[in-house]
């Protein structure tokens, strides 16, 4: 067990490598520098080349990488060019509201998916499992801006049930439970459109996993025990056909702390989707570049958690 | 006290396909007896699953209709849902299946397969419980089985997934043990101690093995009494030795035919021309098997066949088989 993850993270290293010296090779092809967000009408332009020795801009690009790669390990990505401060202190904020409002819609995601998955599955071809596959087909075809839409005007602006706007409400104390609360209670209404919008790929693999397990000789096996039927569905019908959702369940979580353009931006929820959008439409191209290794970075640590979680459930994938 | 231990009378097992229903199994009558190895033979498609898994009733309910008497110590199993049916399975009436490498749930360790149906079954305490894993175990050969309860089915071998697929089948001591192909995905060495531990468990338990196969080296082995399936109906029953000696129904004297000899100078392969015929298609009025004997008139049929006890116990079906002769032989009466 411990094995096999060692070596999963160890291959993680040159990935990783790889990753970086692609993202600084599309930076350098960037225009501006690092003062570029510094330049007012008084700078001196002979200031500026100064300035730009001194940070190595001149420095042959193996030296660039080598410091760039060095600062970005300790947290150091530079300035933000269009709000003047570090771009990881942006980020990071950015970054924990969209942890947050993904986890509370992961969460959500899969308590409507796995039971509505598994009935569909279990009672194939019944009236229930053609409105649950309907459901699921109308939820697909939605697209995420409409949805979210309706779902500000109709639950935000009509009813008040949700507020309609930022992540918490400013009189609450930082930490008290009424601020916990607040915060929940604005993560809420986006977490349940992303949740509905992204439950038809759960419910569609589950349902045709469980129907295709329900043929598998180990289930005849544990029906000739003459053990109640449910004990089969969730012992050996249901454990089997999570397995591909385990495997895409790392991707999943790290998917999501990319953040949701549509859905950050529609409810005004300040997270990484929405930051990435203004700063590419604002060209802040260093929180464009710490964004996209970011993103990247996630993206493998979502395979090795994907792997982690396969050979916690699969015995077949263990190396002992 | 006859010592029958179950009695089939008239089973139809019907698929439905598009709507209408296509008996796969169609009018079989038998009873096996107590301690007594009941051999089903055939070739692939002619209703011996069908009978196994009707029997113990795990048929797909939505697409099969099962109509008859099945009756085992006062019920009929024909007639049982699906929780009532669920006493009898696994605590009556255990099974082995065909493939060993996919029987066994991959997710589950071995020891807790084979003591899921005593929590059921048995009013054994969790301890009691994992002795009688112990024993079960070492019962079907299985060496070290302290370790063995810990592993995962892949970690075993083919052989050792089918003991342990038998020893969940007796693991509360079945009366009656139905054998669904159990040695058909095991190479030849490890067929034979399959077997050995089959006819050994049968004489420990005393229970009543119905025993499924197309391969006749293994009826010749095991079994006591042969009953011969061909397109949902038994055509010829005999104890083992009878039946070997002295085959009667054409079919059955094909079968043994298309054996291939060593000793035999012809090298081509005596084969039964043409194919079982599929559900749909399949003839339901007169001999079903003169299809595949054109050479055979008309006249030598039947018209509806049934079963005629030729001598005690041996029963065929059809009167065809008093003209039967191998295709270019010299003919029979008719001729």
């Amino acid at each position: 067990m411990w094995k096999t993850i060692l070596r999963r993270v160890l291959v993680m290293i040159p990935q990783l490598f790889v990753l970086s010296l692609l993202i600084f090779i599309l930076a350098s092809f960037m225009p501006g520098d690092p003062f570029t967000g510094l330049i007012t009408p008084e700078s001196d332009p002979n200031r500026l080349e100064e300035l730009r020795e001194a940070a190595g801009f001149y420095d042959p690009w193996y030296v660039q990488y080598y410091n760039w790669i060095v600062n970005a390990a300790q947290g150091d990505f530079g300035k933000s060019y269009t709000y003047k401060i570090a771009v990881a202190d942006l980020i990071g904020d950015r970054a924990l509201n969209t942890f947050w409002l993904s986890l509370l819609s992961v969460v959500l995601l899969y308590l409507i998916a796995i039971p509505l998955g598994v009935l569909a599955g279990r009672y194939q071809d019944t009236f229930l499992d053609k409105t649950i596959v309907l459901y699921s087909f109308i939820s697909y075809a939605i697209p995420t801006f409409v949805l979210s839409l309706i779902f500000l005007f109709l639950f935000g602006y009509q009813f008040h049930w949700f507020p309609t706007t930022g992540t918490v409400d400013i009189k609450y104390d930082q930490g008290s439970w009424g601020y916990i609360w607040s915060k929940i209670y604005h993560m809420l209404l986006p977490a349940i459109t992303y949740a509905i919008l992204g439950t038809t790929g759960v419910i569609q693999y589950l349902r045709s996993e469980i129907i295709d397990s329900k043929s598998m000789d180990y289930v005849r096996t544990a029906r000739s025990k003459g053990i109640p039927i449910r004990k089969v569905y969730s012992k050996h019908i249901f454990r089997n056909s999570l397995l591909p959702i385990a495997a895409f369940l790392g991707f999943t979580i790290t998917g999501l702390l990319g953040g949701s353009i549509f859905i950050e931006t529609i409810f005004g929820y300040p997270g990484m989707g929405q930051l990435f959008v203004q700063s590419i439409t604002s060209r802040d191209y260093s929180v464009i570049t710490a964004l996209v290794l970011l993103l990247g970075f996630l993206t493998l640590l979502g395979s090795l958690l994907s792997d982690i979680i396969m050979s916690i459930v699969d015995p077949r994938i263990r190396i002992d | 006290m006859t010592g029958e231990l179950l009695t089939i009378k008239d089973l139809h097992t019907g698929f439905r396909i598009k709507d209408t229903y296509y008996d796969a199994v169609d009018g079989v009558s038998i009873t096996l007896k107590k301690n007594e190895i009941l051999a089903i033979v055939g070739e692939s498609g002619c209703g011996k699953s069908t009978l196994a898994t009707s029997i113990i009733g795990l048929h797909d309910h939505n697409k099969t209709k099962v109509q008859g008497e099945i009756s085992y110590n006062g019920l009929n199993l024909a007639l049982l849902d699906e929780d009532n049916f669920n006493k009898v399975r696994g605590e009556e009436i255990g099974m082995i299946f065909q493939d060993p490498l996919s029987a066994l749930n991959p997710l589950m360790r071995i020891g807790e397969q084979i003591e899921e149906g005593l929590i059921y079954h048995t009013n054994l305490s969790k301890d009691a419980r994992e002795k009688r894993v112990l024993e079960l175990l070492s019962q079907v050969g299985i060496p070290k089985p302290k370790r063995v309860i810990r592993q995962f089915p892949h970690q075993l071998s083919g052989g050792m997934r089918q003991r342990v697929i038998i020893a969940i089948a007796i693991s509360c001591k079945p009366k009656i043990i139905i054998a669904d192909e159990p040695t058909t995905a095991l190479d030849v060495t490890i067929q034979a101690q399959i077997l050995d531990l089959l006819i050994d468990l049968q004489a420990e338990t005393g229970a009543g093995i119905i025993l499924i196969t197309h391969d006749l080296g293994v009826v010749a082995e095991v079994a006591d009494r042969v009953a011969v399936m061909y397109a949902g109906q038994i055509i010829e029953e005999a104890p083992v030795d009878e039946l070997f000696s002295n085959p009667q129904h054409p079919y059955t004297r094909s079968l043994f035919n298309s054996i291939p000899q060593m000793n035999s100078e012809d090298d081509k392969l005596q084969v039964i021309q043409g194919l079982v015929p599929s559900l749909v298609k399949l003839p339901r009025t007169g001999c079903r098997f003169s299809s595949r004997i054109p050479w055979i008139p008309a006249r030598a049929h039947e018209e509806n066949p049934i079963l005629h006890e030729i001598s005690p116990g041996h029963l065929v079906r059809c009167t065809c088989w008093q003209h039967f002769h191998f295709e270019g032989e010299r003919g029979g009466s008719f001729q």
